[in-house]
């Protein structure tokens, strides 16, 4: 390795540990909210160990939270998980892994490692190395921060008292918000969100989330035959 | 089993198969247009329907309270660039605040 991919690395190292330190954050709000939404510490950290993808875990946490079902909660979370199967498949060529090492990366491709591991994908082998350095960041630090929001959290005697249940739909705002880059997005987001208010006086908690996929596969049949 | 318990284990097994298989299928099958444009709007609807349900919905029926001015706040420390921590937890001390001085509920 030369002196000039020697000090690459050591950029992308401490992006993947800003990256971790700064979704780790996250982990706090999503320990804290899953305890007062009424999951044990124990269910609360096998979430961030095992499911390991932000915006499933809140959902399985304000659906169940919010009186939804079992299978509403785990639909919900495994459709928003099916872009990290995209995100495997988009990079899967660049890690040519095989065997143990295999599964160990599929459970780190999120979106922070994919990111950055496409950003550096003028160099395999940076792009390799961005990969783990912040799939290993993001996944020590969420877990750590989940600990931390769910051991504090469980001091709290009375969640409402503290606008905890409002924090929850801050919380799926602020993971909504980065991704609404142009207007067609904007008004996907205000069709979704009409439908699941219309929804929701006829149907069990949780089925209106799921409905609002149909606008998605109506949304992007149109897009694919624009093209 | 627990339902809570049974959606920790069943979420968590789907999203890892759902991640695993994306290391083993052979790229076209997925790489599909129409797939492909509709798995990128998924998060964009469900994100947005939850933020409306986490708001507005209390079990089946539709109620304004102080989860809707914590809503407006977090809108407000999303535009000023607030990180993601201040926008939870600003928009929680908003409603703390409001119902401890019983000014919504």
């Amino acid at each position: 390795m030369n002196i000039s991919s020697h000090a690459r690395r050591s950029t992308v190292t401490r992006n993947a540990i800003g990256v971790g330190l700064a979704t780790g954050v996250y982990g706090i709000s999503f320990g804290a909210l899953a305890v007062t939404s009424g999951f044990s510490f124990a269910q609360t950290q096998v979430l961030s160990l095992g499911l390991f993808s932000g915006a499933s875990q809140f959902a399985v946490v304000g659906i169940m939270g919010a009186g939804g079902g079992a299978i509403a909660a785990i639909a919900t979370s495994s459709l928003l998980g099916v872009r990290n199967g995209l995100y495997a498949l988009s990079i899967a060529n660049v890690l040519k892994l095989k065997g143990f090492k295999k599964v160990i990366a599929s459970q780190l491709t999120i979106d922070e490692s994919t990111a950055m591991s496409i950003a550096n994908n003028d160099d395999e082998e940076m792009s390799r190395w961005a990969f783990w350095a912040t799939g290993i960041s993001v996944f020590v630090f969420w877990n750590i921060a989940t600990a931390i929001g769910a051991f504090g959290a469980s001091f709290v005697a009375d969640p409402k008292s503290l606008g905890l249940d409002a924090a929850v739909g801050a919380a799926f705002l602020a993971l909504l918000w980065p991704r609404l880059i142009n207007k067609q997005i904007r008004v996907l987001g205000i069709l979704a969100g009409l439908l699941a208010i219309g929804l929701t006086p006829f149907v069990q908690p949780g089925i209106p989330v799921l409905a609002s996929v149909l606008i998605a596969i109506a949304m992007g049949l149109k897009n694919a035959s624009d093209k | 089993m627990e339902a809570r318990w049974i959606a920790v284990i069943a979420s968590s097994v789907i999203a890892f198969i759902l991640k695993f298989s994306g290391n083993i299928v052979p790229a076209r099958h997925l790489e599909q247009p129409k797939i492909k444009s509709i798995t990128a709007l998924v998060p964009i609807v469900m994100l947005s329907a939850l933020v409306v349900v986490q708001t507005f919905a209390a079990g089946q029926e539709l109620v304004i309270d102080a989860r809707l001015v914590a809503l407006l706040f977090a809108v407000i420390l999303l535009l000023i660039r607030a990180p993601f921590i201040v926008v939870v937890f600003g928009a929680a001390a908003l409603a703390a605040i409001l119902r401890y001085f019983e000014l919504i509920n």
